[in-house]
């Protein structure tokens, strides 16, 4: 088992490396680059202007020795003004002007252009609010999620399978933007019970009305998803000689349900919840964009849209770490709960 | 001048009355399928279920509304007639004397004409990107089962890759203005369009190579029609210019073949992988065919029915994808009558009117909603073989 773990971190760290170095190259190309001189320096800034600028701040440098400075394995100069003498890139960020090991190992993620702070004090804020979000969404999502999957696998083909499997199709053909649109029309313009807008939540704190719609357009896409996962686990397991067996011994139904499918059946789901992660990452810039809820989503969007290159290199790298650690619990889960994969 | 409106009653019939084309195409094409259903294979099989019908209903009702926009929708999708601004259901346009039916959105344009002209182009490119993703899939996904080993390895490796990237991180790196000014979109382009043209040709090669009289015929055509193709799609060079692409278009178009071949891949390596040890497998082995004959040949088609169904899937999550670039405004041009783009900018104003924002939601959410029923049918019926 240890072995296991230790082969997957290494693909997982093999994996991170191959990723950012794409990131970092597809947020430098050359018009990022130029914009972003663009803006520091004037609107009307000559072709030779921006060069110089971007040499100056050390732009210019070769690929792999920036990576190097981003990652915090080489060490990184400071930038320039016209006299040569050191400046820091940007005058809203002190950054040191030694020359000096200063990147994402060592806790240093670069300057937001867009926030005019640095990076880390606008990510993690930002990373504990759509953690809030995500909580709550897990709260609601994966309970319902289980109880319908587990209802209409439990007797295949009857009415219950029959409504609840349609039901959960209609839920996976509902993108958040569609759910939100049609949420907000007709428990906010309609009904007028809960808020179109999670803005308050940021600073006022998380209520009722400001926090349910995000929360369940963001559920409602994934319930149908897990919920066909775990009918279709449910299924199999219920066509089990193990389970005829309880019946024949004059077990009662729901004990059979309960105590003998249930555990073998929640394996599959497992999983998929685990492997839902990276997708709700997706449905977390939706709804956030759309609730104007200023978490994580929010701030990759805002990130994107304004060319802050070092927020966005900052956002890739949680991102795709949340997608590979997610893997990798799942994995080991998965290999841990059935009892079937015994890893050598 | 006061604007006359058209009562809850009159939209109702004068909407239906609009996509006649539609319904009759649907009475025809589904009353020809039912009664000739016993012959029709797994597409008869769909009209033995209520969820089969709805599916394929859907379907086509969306696809006969794509052929026949013109023909539909009363206005232009672009027009812009100032009096109709923020319009209401069902009000008079004084000029033409015909309504705006769902009403008009901050523009002044005819919020039906939009949503009948923006299902030809999700129906356009959700298929059409799918339809090459399978073929990148397939083709890369048969050697990493059948072979295993290293390539398996590599191969498996670039997928995961490519699977460990948020989608909307993908989209927000490789759909932007500044990529378009640099060479990535039309190499991935260049790269991603040669699937298919290889995937014919060794098609053919590997069945027809000892029959002279065919395989010129067929190898001649593959590479005449997929040059035309390559040439007009990557280059926008088609010599008669009926098949090009704008850079924005090509752009997402990529985009989105980038981000699904990785799930096809899967899948087909998985099939691959288990259909490679059943008996005629090996039969073939023993007569000395080559492998990309067993390949193509054997495995493929036998891997038919899981592939439809996640072809039928991965249309909807295309058209998915296609709504959350249109809702980020990424590629798309801010004026296209898509569906994503529509509840963008409805959703920006749902506060003040909330009619703009209905019928691209539920336009896009009932062609998902169709070809999901369709999938999960397909999946009961060949399940029952």
């Amino acid at each position: 088992m240890i072995s296991f773990i230790a082969r997957r971190l290494a693909t997982m760290v093999f994996t991170m490396i191959c990723l950012t170095l794409v990131v970092f190259y597809l947020v430098n190309l050359e018009p990022n680059l130029k914009k972003l001189a663009l803006a520091q320096t004037n609107s009307r800034a000559t072709q030779a202007e921006v060069d110089s600028w971007l040499v100056r701040n050390g732009y210019r440098e070769p690929f792999l020795k920036q990576y190097g400075q981003w990652i915090g394995v080489w060490p990184s100069q400071p930038g320039r003004n016209e006299a040569g003498e050191p400046q820091p890139r940007f005058n809203y960020c002190d950054e040191s002007l030694e020359p000096k090991l200063s990147g994402v190992l060592q806790g240093n993620f670069g300057c937001s252009t867009k926030f005019r702070t640095t990076v880390a004090k606008k990510l993690f804020p930002a990373l504990e609010a759509t953690g809030i979000l995500m909580f709550f969404v897990l709260l609601v999502m994966v309970p319902v999620s289980l109880l319908i999957g587990i209802l209409a696998g439990m007797r295949e083909g009857s009415r219950t399978d029959r409504v609840l499997s349609v039901a959960s199709i209609a839920s996976t053909a509902t993108p958040e933007y569609v759910s939100g649109v049609i949420f907000t029309v007709i428990f906010a313009s309609w009904l007028g019970w809960l808020n179109g807008s999670a803005a308050s939540a940021t600073f006022d704190g998380i209520t009722f009305t400001n926090f349910t719609l995000p929360v369940i357009t963001l559920a409602i896409y994934g319930i149908g998803y897990i919920a066909r996962m775990t009918r279709a686990s449910m299924v199999e397991v219920m066509t089990q000689q193990y389970i005829r067996t309880a019946r024949l011994k004059g077990l009662s139904f729901p004990t059979v349900v309960i105590k003998h499918a249930l555990r073998n059946a929640l394996i599959a789901p497992f999983t998929v919840i685990m492997l839902q992660f990276p997708w709700l990452l997706t449905g977390v810039v939706v709804v956030e964009v759309m609730f104007r809820y200023q978490g994580f989503g929010y701030t990759l969007v805002e990130a994107a849209g304004n060319n802050d290159i070092d927020l966005l290199l900052g956002c890739s790298l949680v991102s795709v770490f949340i997608v590979l650690i997610t893997q990798l619990i799942s994995d080991v889960g998965y290999a841990y709960l059935n009892p079937r994969i015994r890893v050598q | 001048m006061q604007t006359t409106y058209l009562d809850a009653w009159q939209i109702v019939f004068n909407v239906v009355a609009r996509f006649w084309p539609v319904w009759l195409a649907l009475v025809l094409v589904m009353g020809a399928s039912f009664a000739t259903r016993k012959r029709l294979g797994l597409y008869g099989q769909l009209y033995d279920s209520g969820v089969g019908v709805a599916g394929v209903g859907i379907c086509l009702f969306w696809l006969f509304t794509a052929i026949f926009s013109s023909t539909i929708a009363p206005f232009d999708p672009l027009g812009q007639l100032p009096v109709m601004k923020d319009a209401l259901p069902g009000a008079v346009e004084p000029q033409s004397g015909l309504a705006y039916l769902f009403g008009g959105d901050k523009l002044a344009r005819d919020i039906f004409s939009r949503m009948v002209y923006g299902s030809q182009i999700v129906l356009i490119i959700a298929p059409a990107a799918t339809g090459f993703a399978l073929m990148v899939g397939i083709t890369l996904g048969l050697p990493a089962g059948y072979y295993g080993g290293k390539i398996d390895a590599v191969l498996s490796f670039l997928a995961n890759l490519v699977l460990a990237f948020p989608v909307i991180l993908l989209f927000y790196l490789l759909v932007t203005p500044g990529i378009m000014e640099t060479p990535i979109p039309y190499g991935m382009a260049g790269v991603f369009f040669l699937f298919p043209i290889i995937f014919f040709c060794v098609l053919f090669w590997t069945r027809y190579k000892k029959r002279p009289d065919r395989i010129y015929w067929l190898m001649a055509l593959t590479l005449v029609l997929g040059g035309w193709v390559y040439a007009g799609l990557v280059f926008n060079a088609d010599p008669l210019h009926i098949i090009r692409m704008s850079p924005n278009q090509l752009n997402i178009f990529v985009a989105v073949v980038f981000a699904s071949s990785p799930g096809v891949f899967r899948i087909v390596r998985g099939l691959t992988m288990d259909i490679k040890t059943r008996d005629y497998v090996a039969a073939a082995q023993t007569r000395g065919e080559s492998p990309w004959y067993i390949m193509l040949w054997e495995i493929l088609p036998n891997a038919r029915g899981p592939l439809i169904v996640d072809a039928c899937l991965r249309i909807g999550y295309t058209t998915i994808l296609l709504g959350t670039l249109g809702y980020f405004g990424l590629g798309l041009a801010p004026e296209s009558p898509d569906w994503g783009t529509a509840i963008k900018d409805a959703s920006r104003l749902l506060r003040q009117f909330i009619h703009p924002a209905l019928p691209p939601t539920i336009a896009l959410m009932s062609f998902v909603l169709g070809l999901n029923l369709l999938a999960d049918a397909l999946r009961e019926q060949s399940m029952k073989d």
